[in-house]
């Protein structure tokens, strides 16, 4: 009989931050009467390692951030004892999120199907082939209004009746984990949490569009997601939830894994089609689209991790409660990962309509060092910057949209005063311009030009004209490219140019960098409250400092190359290096 | 050569027990990088060959992708995650301080071919910003003042 239950956060960043020294230490010590789950992501990643304590007689606790001997000593003393040493910390609950997608991560473990089943999982696979009907399914999910995760919302039960429709006798279901938005992790985070979820509602939609194959597509640099995965798909099928009858019934359903390898285009679904062949991951033209001609040229209905993850909960529930939660155009929620210039990084699940402030500062726990929020940015690379005067707006697809960024897969990172937004564009330039995968002219020499005038501008070398022409040629990108890539390639810039146009002009015109980031375009400077010292003198790595000593230094700027170190060592009741 | 040969046949026996050659060459050049380290043209002829497809396609799909390579990397492989979130965090200043530590530029090796230096696409461990691997290893939050350490760990542990 176990009496208390330890949840070891064990995600790819709870093992990166020690969480598999403390699982260790606590196994070895072999505490009576407590159970020890490895579990995944609970979505405090600024907390990780993170344990959470149940004792059958207490409010759950939290242990958070200790090396694994101090975390033994605290997590005995608290279990034996009842003693709560200052590691011990309260669980305040997840406030005002709603967990769908993320529902049983960090509270099974995601290598045990029985978990996973004891959380009602695979009823609703069941409830599908015995209740519903094919037909049902579609109705249901139809109803539900849920929209595709993966960031184009395009309605999900839609996209199951085109499969449906469709009299091919071969068809393909595609699960997208080819999370490849820098600054989101969600997807990663359910495949190695709950990967259960996914695989029944895999199963669920190949049982509804009539298809007898799915494949995970998933990024190679995700090997621990991959791993759980595998470990998952055979749990099934020795339960007889995969293969062939699942659940008595005539429905027969396999699932395979097909590995990715680093080329943030097959997310596109089209190019992800072809990679999945074997080839190169250029897009496809549409139509015809994939539910008419996908993989091997058969009907095939994809949809991303985060949106599978929702499925069995929508079967179970119904769609009037899932229509209850969000928005009237975009019902549910959306996993965020927050990431960046903010104190709580981490995953939250919100529903639709939640506004960016509730995000970042009540969930977020605001910025850290007191700066001053600047923006935020969603979308990832295909989004835009989104300034404080629209934090209070409530975030769904249709909103993003008339500010000029976009859902995406639902990354968050957060700015402050220090990140220079003409440098931020030039970073996400820099991303697409290289993953730009080459076909089309528009995406491959159109955004190296944007590039080239962000280079120009960041160094000191822009003019107004330079501006215009970002304006103009981004446009462009966006109304002539082949695919999703291409056509949201320049909305970093031009959000910034619509929202920090500020920035940029003082870039061209005073040569400044109001953020003092873009390092052609500041200063290090030793003023008279120099005592002398020598100290930076020693440590300047290209020796540009020279003075005599216990007088007044100075830099020689054409040789400095603005490392910034002189500015750290100067010592903190003197502080003569000055930066602008 | 006899272990170059040894090398060859692993890859052999992986691709004769494909259920299908059909749409399996990036399945195959993950596993010939496995075993090889990299995927020089030879291994390229050989995956072509033994896949029945031209060595331009295979050629292609190996520069497309960017987790491919064609050259040989270190023995340990030095990747520093350039994410948005390690990016804001300073994960530019952490590769630069590799590469003038190491003499590297991004995507080299040391002329002892001990390390290589990369910048990674977002690896998704964005709690950790920034973040780097080494060999599979992950380091998280760490600063400029870390990478001098993590060297000299490495290069200890070679000599151990």
């Amino acid at each position: 009989m176990h009496n208390t239950k330890i949840y070891i956060g064990m995600a790819t960043c709870g093992i990166a931050a020690g969480a598999q020294a403390i699982h260790d230490a606590l196994t070895a010590a072999d505490l009576q009467n407590v159970e020890i789950i490895p579990t995944g992501c609970i979505g405090m990643c600024y907390a990780e390692p993170l344990v959470e304590i149940k004792k059958p007689d207490a409010d759950p606790v939290f242990v958070s951030g200790l090396g694994a001997e101090e975390a033994l000593k605290t997590i005995t003393d608290y279990i034996t004892t009842g003693k709560k040493d200052e590691n011990i910390l309260p669980n305040k609950g997840y406030g005002k999120q709603v967990r769908i997608a993320l529902r049983n991560c960090g509270i099974i473990n995601p290598e045990k199907i029985e978990d996973y089943i004891a959380e009602g999982g695979y009823t609703a696979l069941r409830k599908s082939l015995t209740e519903l009907g094919r037909e049902g399914v579609i109705e249901v999910i139809k109803a539900s209004g849920l929209r595709g995760r993966g960031g184009a919302g395009f309605p999900t039960g839609l996209k199951w009746e085109f499969g449906y429709k469709n009299n091919e006798p071969k068809k393909y279901i595609i699960c997208n984990a080819d999370e490849g938005d820098p600054g989101a992790f969600m997807d990663r985070s359910i495949l190695e949490g709950d990967p259960h979820s996914v695989i029944e509602a895999m199963a669920i939609a190949g049982y509804a569009i009539g298809a007898d194959e799915g494949i995970f597509y998933i990024r190679a640099e995700y090997p621990l997601a991959v791993e759980r995965l595998k470990t998952a798909i055979c749990q099934a099928e020795n339960l007889g939830h995969l293969g062939e009858g699942i659940m008595g019934t005539s429905f027969n359903f396999k699932i395979s894994i097909s590995l990715g390898a680093g080329a943030f285009v097959c997310g596109e679904e089209t190019a992800l089609l072809n990679s999945l062949e074997g080839k190169r991951g250029e897009p496809r033209l549409r139509p015809p689209f994939p539910a008419q001609k996908g993989l091997w040229d058969k009907p095939t209905v994809n949809n991303n991790v985060e949106t599978y993850a929702n499925i069995p909960a929508v079967i179970t529930r119904g769609a009037d409660w899932f229509r209850s939660i969000g928005t009237e155009k975009s019902p549910g929620t959306k996993v965020f990962a927050l990431a960046g210039k903010i104190n709580n990084v981490g995953l939250v699940e919100v529903p639709m309509g939640t506004t960016l402030r509730e995000i970042v500062y009540e969930m977020g726990g605001g910025l850290p060092h007191g700066k001053a929020f600047k923006a935020i940015q969603t979308g990832g690379p295909s989004g835009g910057c989104i300034p404080d005067r629209h934090i209070d707006m409530g975030v769904d697809y249709e909103s993003l949209a008339t500010i000029g960024s976009m859902m995406g897969s639902g990354g968050m990172i957060v700015m402050d005063e220090d990140d220079c937004m003409v440098n931020i564009a030039k970073f996400y330039l820099d991303f697409t311009m290289e993953e730009s995968c080459g076909k089309c002219t528009p995406c491959r020499i159109g955004n190296t030009r944007l590039h080239e005038i962000l280079e120009k501008i960041t160094t000191g070398c822009g003019t107004e004209d330079d501006i215009t022409q970002l304006k103009q040629l981004g446009k462009v990108i966006k109304d002539t490219s082949l695919c999703g890539l291409g056509m949201s390639a320049p909305n970093p810039v031009l959000s910034t140019l619509n929202f920090f146009a500020d920035e940029y002009t003082v870039h061209v015109t005073d040569k400044k960098c109001p953020a003092l980031s873009c390092k052609d375009l500041i200063t290090y400077t030793i003023t008279s409250k120099c005592i002398g010292c020598g100290i930076c003198a020693k440590i300047c790595p290209t020796n540009c400092i020279t003075g005599e000593p216990k007088k007044l230094h100075t830099i020689n700027q054409q040789n400095c190359i603005k490392c910034g170190e002189c500015l750290i060592k100067c010592p903190a009741k003197v502080q003569a290096v000055i930066k602008e | 050569m006899v272990s170059l040969t040894s090398e060859y046949k692993r890859l052999e026996e992986f691709i004769e027990n494909l259920p299908t050659k059909k749409g399996a060459l990036i399945a195959v050049l993950h596993h010939a990088q496995e075993v090889f380290g990299y995927l020089p043209v030879e291994v390229q002829d050989f995956v072509a060959e033994k896949l029945e497809i031209s060595a331009a396609k295979v050629y292609g799909v190996v520069t497309f992708y960017s987790f491919f390579t064609m050259q040989k990397k270190g023995q340990f492989r030095i990747n520093v995650c350039m994410g948005t979130a390690c990016f804001v965090k300073g994960a530019e200043g952490i590769l630069e301080e590799f590469n003038t530590l190491l003499g590297t530029e991004t995507g080299g090796v040391t002329e002892d071919g001990l390390f290589s230096v990369d910048a990674l696409r977002c690896i998704g461990a964005c709690g950790l910003a920034p973040v780097i691997t080494v060999n599979g290893k992950y380091y998280g939050r760490i600063k400029k003042s870390d990478v001098k350490g993590i060297i000299s760990e490495h290069k200890e542990a070679k000599n151990a």
